[in-house]
């Protein structure tokens, strides 16, 4: 089974959010970069099926030369080899464009992205490769077993869950649930060494238009101070939520 | 050229987010100066889309759409936007919805932007305003193909009441085989999802373990409300993943949001910051969720919460 991850290059988490050029831009000065949380837990998924199956797993981004360090990483936590779309990431579609085209070129099986990635939270990617390609979509799944050409996979729906079967070629959409947070893998010594020698391939991107454009960006209005409620003066908080409020 | 709106139904019963989409689709369609048409999937008591702004009513009957299927939805709503000849297609943030946007944009080659929150502030270029960076900034996003697909963020833009009536008509796209079946459906019938709740109330490691959510499940049941938790807690195996919200779980955009025993790390307060109005109630003075929170407690849970039911117990009684 050859299986494509997807690898979103975001800031960390604790990031705090800036612009520059006329909140036109993201502020990258002082970001720490890291892989996105749900394609990590895709990645670490991906690991289970290369060690218990024989998969062969690549991973790929669509970026700059920026993000080859969080390429590399993945390669430390283990996967086989790296594919760098060497375009800069500015919308979903054409993004999936390129990752589309990969997948399809490269013949992969299985193409594990993340649900959202958590700097755009555009959570179109996934589907996109999927409509692209002709393959089985499943998004938000927790769970993903495959035996030879089938897939059976839980995804979380509003509310609960339900369980799919389907086969391959298969796009999945991840989140947490593919694998604990426990099941997160730290890159060792050894990994990080071995990083080194593995491929890291630069493909020139296929054309592709722009179908939306990031005009300008915004940070939400500062908050006021919180208003405080003794705790033996409950009385007075259902009185603000039901008065001033109005959310009961 | 009308706006066409997904509309979705549970069980035949429209979800609350149908005619938030439809207040919001009648809004853009009077930007444009054209119509709103709503699609829906076997859907009863049509008419009540009316109240929303609704024109005209496409309406599928098909069994095997019963079960939700994110491609055969698609390929429904993509055939009733192409009859319509429609330019701007509206969708919920839905897990359904957004499971079958990206199929949707696909079929007709349109620019989709999610998680928007207004009415377009333009309609050429086409440019709606959408929380990015996990509500810790909005982006203004301009859509530049000929077709495009809006995705509203839930309890973003209300539900907007209008008299009118919609007339109704019977649609039948062809479905292809649909080759993702669905075994079996695990739903908790009797409570509300977060994310279809107005209220939440969230629990965090502060409440020390699994066997004091009692106290957090009543409260949210004389409320009305959905219960969440924090990521620890649900790592912990306390509460199921299911409820871990926050920038790596679940978004909240509640109107009420009760944060109990949480200290509002940043990743938390990503997750939940759509919310309306936000209540702490926290030992520590100094947690960061205060500077977040409309309302706060300091306090300890353990005698807060309980006095805190009873005095919403005896508020429910009275009105
Ligand atoms: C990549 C990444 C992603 C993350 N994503 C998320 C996410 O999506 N969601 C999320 O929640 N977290 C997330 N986190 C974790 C986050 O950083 C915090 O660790 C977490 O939110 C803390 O959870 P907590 O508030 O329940 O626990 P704590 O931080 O331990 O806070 C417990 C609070 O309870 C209070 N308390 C203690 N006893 C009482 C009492 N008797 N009564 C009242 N209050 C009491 C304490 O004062 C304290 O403020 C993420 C972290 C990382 C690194």
């Amino acid at each position: 089974m050859k299986i494509l991850v997807c690898i979103s290059h975001v800031p960390d988490t604790t990031s705090k959010i800036n612009f520059t050029e006329g909140d036109t831009k993201f502020d990258t000065n002082g970001v720490q970069f890291v892989i996105n949380p749900n394609d990590e837990f895709g990645l670490t998924r991906a690991m289970w099926f290369k060690e218990k199956q024989g998969a062969q797993v690549t991973v790929i981004n669509v970026g700059g030369p920026e993000t080859e360090p969080t390429l590399r990483k993945a390669l430390a936590i283990g996967a086989d080899g790296a594919i760098r779309v060497n375009t800069p990431a500015t919308d979903g579609f054409s993004v999936a464009k390129q990752l589309a085209h990969v997948a399809k070129d490269g013949g992969y099986d299985l193409v594990i992205a993340g649900r959202e990635s958590i700097d755009y939270n555009g959570g179109m990617v996934p589907g996109m490769i999927a409509g692209l390609t002709n393959a089985n979509f499943v998004n938000n799944c927790i769970n993903l077993e495959i035996e030879g050409n089938a897939a059976t996979a839980i995804r979380e729906i509003d509310g609960g869950k339900e369980t799919l079967s389907t086969s391959l070629p298969l796009v999945i959409g991840g989140q947490k649930g593919l694998v604990e947070e426990s099941d997160l893998r730290i890159p060792n010594m050894r990994g990080i060494m071995m990083a080194r020698q593995k491929p890291l391939t630069v493909l020139d991107p296929v054309d592709s238009a722009n179908e939306t454009a990031s005009v300008k960006f915004e940070k939400p209005a500062a908050k006021g101070a919180v208003k405080l409620v003794a705790p033996d003066n409950l009385d007075e908080l259902v009185s603000l939520l039901h008065n001033e409020a109005k959310v009961i | 050229m009308s706006v066409l709106v997904y509309t979705e139904s549970d069980q035949g019963k429209f979800k609350k987010v149908a005619f938030e989409v439809a207040s919001y689709a009648k809004a853009v369609a009077d930007q444009l100066g054209t119509t709103v048409t709503a699609i829906t999937i076997n859907a009863t008591n049509i008419s009540e889309l009316g109240n929303y702004g609704v024109d005209k009513v496409l309406n599928v009957s098909n069994p095997q759409l019963d079960v939700f299927n994110a491609k055969g939805y698609a390929e429904a709503i993509q055939q009733a936007a192409e009859k319509e000849a429609a330019k701007v297609i509206i969708v919920s943030s839905s897990a359904n919805s957004k499971y079958l946007a990206p199929l949707l944009a696909v079929g007709l080659n349109a620019g989709y932007a999610s998680n928007v929150i207004e009415a377009p502030s333009s309609t050429e270029p086409f440019t709606v305003k959408r929380t990015a960076f996990t509500n810790k900034a909005f982006e203004m996003t301009a859509i530049n193909t000929d077709t495009k697909i809006v995705g509203v963020s839930n309890n973003s833009f209300g539900l907007v009441e209008k008299s009118g009536s919609a007339s109704a008509e019977d649609f039948s796209p062809s479905i292809s085989d649909l080759a993702v079946k669905v075994e079996s459906v695990d739903k908790a019938s009797n409570q509300v999802s977060i994310a279809d709740a107005e209220i939440v109330v969230s629990g965090g490691r502060g409440l020390k373990g699994p066997e004091n959510w009692g106290m957090i499940e009543e409260l949210a049941s004389v409320l009305g409300a959905a219960t969440a938790c924090s990521k620890p807690v649900s790592d912990l195996g306390w509460r199921p993943h299911s409820e871990h919200v926050g920038q790596t779980g679940k978004p909240v955009a509640s109107n009420l949001y009760i944060a109990i025993g949480i200290s509002g790390a940043i990743q938390h307060l990503a997750g939940i910051n759509a919310s309306k109005v936000k209540v702490v109630i926290n030992t520590d003075p100094e947690a960061p969720f205060f500077k977040a929170a409309d309302y706060g407690v300091v306090g300890d849970a353990f005698t807060v919460v309980p006095q805190l039911i009873e005095k919403l117990k005896a508020f429910k009684a009275q009105q």
